[in-house]
């Protein structure tokens, strides 16, 4: 099986294949605390991406030789399922996966207060259900998601965003086909408050004057979803709270 | 090995010196190491060169071979970078398979040379969607000293500029090999240059004492035209924006500099 590759990704009006403008992200849709057994889950969608993360610990380390003295060890594993790809992808961890794992935990390890959990083990798990371009930014950005529905005390939310270039032009969050067929893909990772970048990657070429604007596009976007992550966890958190306060009302009635 | 609270004792000593803009070995900010190349010590190899980064020492070696095309671009030949953190070469490295920090220093190697398209990889099409030529870049580490990235991204681009390429034809649907070399076809010669964020400040070429107190590390890569063709960040630790248009200010300067040791013209 494979797709045709359009002629054209961006037409004449500025317009992409899936109708955004150029720096227009694609739908995202958060959920948080959507598994039974972790300590913390989340669940999006961004575009075509579908993505799980979830989060045990702080929890006893093995093997222990890994415990670190003075932190909790964040393990993170990035991983996308057999069938979340056109050509079927072998469950064995590959090379890119393995990469990912380490920059994703690199990008999230700032956020997190792991001095308070020496000796543990804080870990992390990303599986990519469905892949459509910029994974490596909807998983972590989910990832976040689910250390702070796990109670685990964070600095800051990290929001991750892609920008590049395609056919000349600088663009959003690209889907697949753009990255493939575009000239630059920049993920880029960001903590709003701390006014910290701590994902930054590229393939592709560009020059100096374009890396600065693709690296001020990718911020925005980062900001934008900053505010859906936050609205996400609102939306778990302010619904138990209010059903919080509904029972201990409950309670109140039922004793008087 | 020193002992460990030497190590530590040294360890603030480097962060305090480069708070005031100062590096315990003398050097500038943006001062690499002395670096030397030495091209094509393997002979079996079909190119090869050896970096020296101050201590830090890496060997590539290349390997061509006949092979299949990837389908989804059935008329080029093919790239493939592997790093190996040889246990020779650190008292931190174990033999075994390719650990992350390996695979992170091949890949970063590979997206350099593969995105400057630093090989004309159209040219080593044999039959298209049926046999190509795979170049195999095999870093080797040697001595460990800090900044494995840049020594090896040169010692690989010195050791591509070293390759020698068969020559052959096809006859009835059979290659044969022919006698004699042509070199192989190089258009583009991306340089890697690695900063290290000690103390809210940027330096460039960290040697290991100071990987060790870094909080984050950038390595951007730059080819012929100025333009950045790689990226990679890595490290617990994180940029401002600024500090990342800083970074790609010095890296486009350090590359034309160390583009020249490998570069004769």
């Amino acid at each position: 099986m494979s797709q045709k590759k359009p002629e054209k990704l961006i037409d004449e009006n500025d317009i992409r294949l899936d109708g955004r403008k150029l720096n227009e992200m694609r739908p995202v849709k958060i959920e948080v605390g959507i598994l039974g057994n972790a300590d913390g889950s989340a669940y999006i969608e961004q575009g075509k991406n579908k993505i799980l993360a979830a989060v045990y610990g702080p929890r006893e380390i093995h093997p222990k030789h890994q415990a670190l003295p003075d932190r909790a060890a964040l393990r993170c594993r990035y991983h996308m399922a057999p069938f979340s790809v056109q050509e079927r992808k072998s469950p064995a961890p590959s090379r890119r996966e393995l990469e990912l794992s380490k920059v994703v935990r690199e990008a999230l390890e700032p956020s997190i207060f792991t001095e308070y959990y020496p000796r543990t083990a804080i870990d992390l798990f990303i599986e990519v259900l469905q892949a459509d371009g910029g994974t490596r930014c909807a998983g972590l950005t989910v990832a976040s998601l689910a250390l702070a529905d796990a109670g685990i005390p964070m600095r800051d939310l990290v929001g991750a965003c892609a920008a590049g270039k395609v056919e000349g032009r600088l663009v959003l969050d690209l889907t697949d086909t753009e990255d493939k067929a575009g000239e630059a893909d920049m993920p880029l990772a960001y903590m709003p408050n701390s006014n910290a970048v701590t994902l930054l990657q590229m393939d592709g070429m560009l020059t100096c004057e374009e890396f600065e604007q693709v690296v001020n596009m990718a911020l925005e976007g980062c900001k934008q979803i900053n505010q859906l992550q936050k609205e996400a966890l609102k939306a778990k958190y302010v619904g138990v709270k209010e059903a919080e306060g509904k029972k201990e009302e409950e309670g109140e009635e039922a004793a008087e | 090995m020193s002992s460990i609270m030497a190590a530590k004792v040294r360890q603030r000593r480097i962060a305090q010196l480069i708070a005031r803009g100062k590096r315990l070995d003398g050097r500038e900010s943006t001062e690499y190491r002395e670096i030397q190349i030495e091209f094509g010590l393997i002979e079996r190899a079909e190119g090869s060169a050896r970096v020296r980064l101050g201590k830090t020492e890496v060997l590539v070696g290349t390997k061509i071979e006949l092979g299949e095309p990837f389908p989804d671009v059935p008329n080029e030949g093919v790239l493939t970078v592997n790093a190996e953190l040889v246990p020779l070469a650190s008292p931190t490295f174990e033999a075994g398979p390719p650990d992350e920090n390996s695979i992170e220093l091949a890949r970063v190697v590979d997206r350099g040379i593969r995105e400057s398209k630093a090989i004309a990889l159209e040219d080593l099409c044999v039959e298209p969607g049926k046999k190509v030529f795979i170049v195999f870049v095999d870093v080797y580490v040697l001595n460990h000293d800090g900044n494995l990235i840049d020594a090896s991204a040169l010692a690989a681009l010195a050791a591509l500029t070293n390759t020698k390429m068969f020559n052959y034809e096809v006859k009835e649907d059979e290659i044969k090999i022919k006698p004699g070399y042509k070199p192989l076809p190089i258009r583009n010669f991306p340089i890697a240059v690695t900063f290290a964020k000690i103390n809210d400040k940027l330096i460039v070429d960290p040697w290991l004492d100071e990987e060790q107190v870094m909080d984050a590390r950038l390595t951007m890569a730059v080819e012929n035209d100025g333009k950045i063709c790689a990226i990679q960040k890595g490290g617990y630790g994180y940029f401002t924006a600024q500090q990342i248009f800083e970074a790609s200010k010095i890296a486009q300067q350090k590359a034309v500099e160390l583009r020249k040791l490998v570069v004769k013209d």
